[in-house]
């Protein structure tokens, strides 16, 4: 579970993050597609070509969703339910994907916010994405 | 033999020559201490890693951070045999060190998230890509002689 430390480093660094939400949503996208290309199966009917509008809406759709489960960490499972189901029911993602995308999350927060992106807040917000990614899979089974 | 087109040679080589082995090794090897403690166990003899400050100021952390990045050098100098370079080492890894290769893919991640904080828009998606395949080499040979 979270320290007290910990939750403020992850509402420290999401206040830096929500003027930004479709632009570096976009860019985690893009960088899972370049990364990890067998992703993309996941968006054939999207344009997932860089800088798309689908894209860059997409990414602002998953930023918000996540925005939202780090605004009330205690709340996590009931902030997410229904896109818990979502996950399970419709999009069937494989779960591995989740990990894929938090890692490609981390490089762009890193990137964007080399100084305030210490050692504890990347454990504090690792920590938090593995929770999210469980949630999503929870219901898969 | 893995297939490295004139670009991502160019996006590794270009890369390596601005990164310094030592600042980014430790910065690295802070990171996976931190945000992974259980790969702590690997580090008995390091002295004090009680908390995150205690790392980052650990000399032998410093030290051992630097080795692995001048290790990672080799790799880069035989891109196209990157497999008998670390046979060594991999057997090292193995037989000696007994370190379960999932780490390999811990430091990877962690090396990433360093390079992306220290180069900034630098660090497009693409030349991140071309050093998340480099990585997957490098892991890829570290494990070989596991057995």
């Amino acid at each position: 579970m979270y320290s007290a430390t910990e939750k403020a480093l992850i509402a420290s660094i999401w206040e830096k993050v929500t003027p930004h939400t479709e632009q570096w949503g976009g860019e985690a996208l893009e960088r899972l597609f370049a990364v990890f290309p067998q992703t993309k199966i996941y968006f054939k009917h999207v344009d997932t070509s860089p800088g798309s509008a689908a894209i860059r809406s997409h990414g602002d759709k998953v930023m918000k969703a996540i925005g939202s489960a780090a605004g009330d960490l205690d709340n996590m499972l009931t902030t997410l339910s229904s896109l818990s189901n979502l996950h399970a029911y419709n999009l069937m993602v494989d779960p591995v994907n989740f990990k894929l995308l938090s890692h490609c999350i981390l490089v762009v927060l890193a990137n964007h916010l080399p100084s305030e992106f210490t050692p504890e807040a990347h454990l504090a917000f690792d920590k938090f994405l593995a929770s999210v990614a469980a949630i999503l899979s929870q219901k898969y089974r | 033999m893995v297939h490295w087109t004139d670009a991502e040679r160019e996006a590794i080589n270009t890369f390596w020559a601005k990164i310094d082995h030592e600042e980014v090794g430790h910065q690295a090897l802070t990171r996976v201490l931190v945000v992974y403690p259980w790969t702590q166990r690997y580090f008995s003899t390091f002295g004090n890693l009680s908390n995150a400050t205690a790392i980052a100021g650990n000399p032998k952390v410093r030290a051992h951070g630097k080795r692995v990045l001048d290790a990672l050098g080799d790799a880069i100098t035989h891109l196209d045999n990157v497999s008998a370079t670390y046979a060594k080492l991999s057997q090292l890894h193995s037989e000696k060190l007994h370190v379960d290769p999932e780490n390999f893919r811990l430091l990877g991640e962690t090396l990433i998230i360093v390079l992306a904080g220290q180069f900034g828009a630098a660090f497009t998606p693409a030349i991140h890509a071309t050093w998340q395949k480099f990585l997957a080499v490098v892991i890829a040979a570290l494990s070989k002689q596991y057995h």
